[in-house]
């Protein structure tokens, strides 16, 4: 595939050929000076690298596309996909590669026929076409989602993308809920909404309404153009900081109420265990981070390395990400890639001059509210041994070994 | 503010300038108070933009299918088990078992829906882990048979749950479930749930 033409000496020559052809002439058949050291390697028999110097490029065209040499995917299961977070030099998921989680699958909503219907506690219930929803005031905003059982362990085997996947972020374009709830009139009295999906799980969740005019919006656009159908392509909501799963894509239905309704995905899913109870309207995404590079299945080399990776908050800013190069021993504040946004994946970078003894590293959030990201055995202390797959973000440490690998470390909790 | 934040010195320094830019934007984003927008440069705005348009009652009967704990949205019909149970076999059963009880040994496409004993135990269903049983005629009427969601008739869903529900022993096999009762119906694990109560701030839970 990567020009493996250059691997037959005859393609080689025959292009040579070409080339001279093309530029009439001018340029001597490749007689390269050996004295160089390139030269030796010609000579010992390995063919030369294509020089693109030398060789008019591809002509402009309709779509990009990646690299031949980059292939970063996503890993997908019946349920979900995750996103390579391993492959990211920053913050901004490639749309083709935010992650995935839907309950009956990807609909396909023509953008004619979509319509957001709210309705319920409001003096006027109004339907808006894609085409209102565009008319109206807009804003754009960097924020992440994430997925509330975003959190996998159990082998040393597993990359960033196995661990945390179901994170991504995007810029997202739409109008404020606050906006379209101005035109409907909200009673008074209403204290929750119920949002609706227009898929075949027609998923339902109630949104304490506060939060509706606070920062809700229901966004059409996704870096920068429409909005993927597997992202909820026409329209979605979203809730900055919030779990992934009230974020309702393909957003058909507003209620407004002045009580929750209990819906399946916020009483027998998305509720956890709490030392015999069972918490649930669970909405806040806690501070945590990931060191996405080094990881597994990378090799490092003794001398300095650039530690990498992304801190998140539902609750605001992230003020500072510790690390530790001493299995947890000492830590050390890492640099914030600026500007640091709020409710939105952070980069952050830290130098670190590795001498080759078998260590851990670790990173550690905190954000703007105080909150340190926890251990595992504080999580366990908290809510008990039952724990659940809910909002679980403890800290987590890459095992650096003595060859150079690295491999996570998977830390029994159950 | 920050007295209530047990931190270090240099945490609480740095938290104090984000709190102000925080107040000054969400002023700034005050989207919905009467004020939102009198900065503009097109000045005000309306009262109202005129965008969209009136939701009949039609428009709202066809989508509004939600049913809420107080038994508000239960349509009118019934069922019961036995009714239930016959249409469980046919329509339910390949992919959530025989008896809806988790087997060991066999994966089924879909979770178990239905536990021995309302005790805390394993698997989480119906029976232990529910609160109401508004939720179950919800649930199954807007999703379920998974692969032929919106299929099912109000009777066939007050039947299915009166099974679902009675196979769970929460309700005694020969109730007929209607919009009067289902809603009233106390379930096992209502007084297991609590609202969150993680605020930030240094405190884990
Ligand atoms: C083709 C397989 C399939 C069939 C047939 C099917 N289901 Fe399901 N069912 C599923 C799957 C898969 C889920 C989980 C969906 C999810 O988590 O989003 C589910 C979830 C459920 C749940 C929620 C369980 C929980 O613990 O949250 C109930 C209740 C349910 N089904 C009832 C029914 C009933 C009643 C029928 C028959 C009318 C039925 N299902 C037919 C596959 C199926």
């Amino acid at each position: 595939m990567e020009q493996s033409e250059n691997n037959s000496a005859g393609k080689i020559i025959e292009k040579k050929i070409s080339r001279r052809t093309l530029l009439g002439g001018a340029m001597a058949a490749a007689i390269l000076p050996v004295t160089s050291s390139f030269a030796k390697y010609i000579q010992v028999g390995v063919p030369a690298i294509d020089d693109p110097t030398k060789k008019l490029g591809i002509p402009p065209g309709k779509l990009g596309k990646r690299s031949p040499f980059e292939s970063p995917v996503r890993k997908a299961s019946d349920i979900s996909s995750r996103s390579p977070l391993q492959d990211f030099y920053s913050t901004i998921t490639p749309s083709d590669l935010h992650f995935e989680r839907h309950h009956a699958g990807i609909p396909n909503i023509a953008p004619d026929k979509y319509e957001l219907l709210i309705h319920g506690m409001v003096e006027r219930p109004m339907k808006f076409s894609l085409n209102d929803l565009k008319r109206f005031p807009s804003l754009t905003r960097t924020c992440f989602l994430e997925c509330a059982g975003n959190f996998r362990t159990g082998k040393e085997a597993m990359t960033p993308q196995d661990i945390l996947g179901l994170t991504s972020q995007s810029e997202w374009t739409g109008v404020m809920l606050s906006t379209l709830l101005r035109e409907v009139g909200v009673n008074p009295k209403a204290t929750w909404f119920l949002a609706e999906g227009g898929d075949a799980s027609v998923m339902t969740r109630s949104i304490p309404l506060k939060k509706g005019i606070d920062d809700a919006f229901i966004a059409y656009g996704q870096n920068g153009e429409a909005i993927r159908p597997e992202q909820g392509y026409p329209a979605r909501l979203l809730l900055p900081g919030w779990e992934g799963n009230t974020n309702v894509k393909w957003l058909r239905r507003i209620e407004i109420s002045d009580q929750p309704y209990f819906t399946r995905e916020e009483t027998s899913k998305y509720t956890y265990p709490v030392k015999g109870k069972i918490r649930m309207f669970s909405f806040e995404m806690d501070a945590r981070s990931i060191i996405t590079f080094p990881s597994y299945p990378q090799k490092v080399e003794r001398g300095w390395i650039e530690i990498r990776g992304i801190a998140w908050t539902g609750r605001g800013k992230i003020v500072q990400v510790d690390i530790s190069t001493d299995a947890g021993k000492t830590w050390n504040a890492a640099r914030l890639q600026e500007p640091v946004l709020d409710k939105a994946h952070t980069y952050f970078r830290y130098l670190w001059q590795w001498n080759g003894d078998e260590t851990e590293i670790l990173s550690r959030a905190v954000d703007e509210t105080g909150y340190v990201q926890p251990t595992i055995s504080q999580l366990v202390a908290a809510r008990g041994n039952d724990l659940g797959g809910y909002h679980m973000n403890p800290v987590t440490s890459w095992q650096i070994k003595r060859d150079g690998s690295v491999l996570f470390k998977p830390e029994n909790y159950k | 503010m920050n007295v209530k934040l047990h931190l270090n010195k240099k945490y609480v320094v740095v938290i104090t300038g984000l709190i102000i830019i925080g107040v000054m934007t969400s002023e700034k984003r005050g989207y919905f108070s009467p004020g939102y927008g009198a900065t503009t440069d097109t000045g005000k705005w309306p009262k109202s933009f005129g965008f969209g348009s009136t939701a009949s009652p039609q428009d709202i009967v066809k989508l509004d299918i939600d049913v809420r704990p107080d038994g508000k949205g239960l349509p009118a019909g019934a069922g019961d088990a036995a009714q239930g149970k016959a249409i469980y076999v046919v329509k339910c059963a390949a992919c959530h078992g025989a008896t809806g009880l988790e087997t060991p040994g066999i994966k089924l496409m879909g979770p178990a829906l239905v536990s021995d004993t309302a005790a805390a135990s394993k698997p989480k269903t119906i029976g232990n882990y529910w609160p109401y049983a508004t939720t179950l005629f919800d649930y199954m009427r807007r999703t379920m048979p998974y692969t032929q969601p919106g299929s099912l008739t109000d009777n066939e869903v007050y039947s299915l749950t009166a099974f679902l529900l009675s196979a769970n022993k929460i309700i005694r096999p020969e109730t007929v479930l209607n919009a009067q009762n289902l809603w009233q119906i106390e379930m096992p694990a209502k007084k297991l749930f609590i609202v969150d109560d993680r605020k930030g701030g240094p405190e884990v839970k």
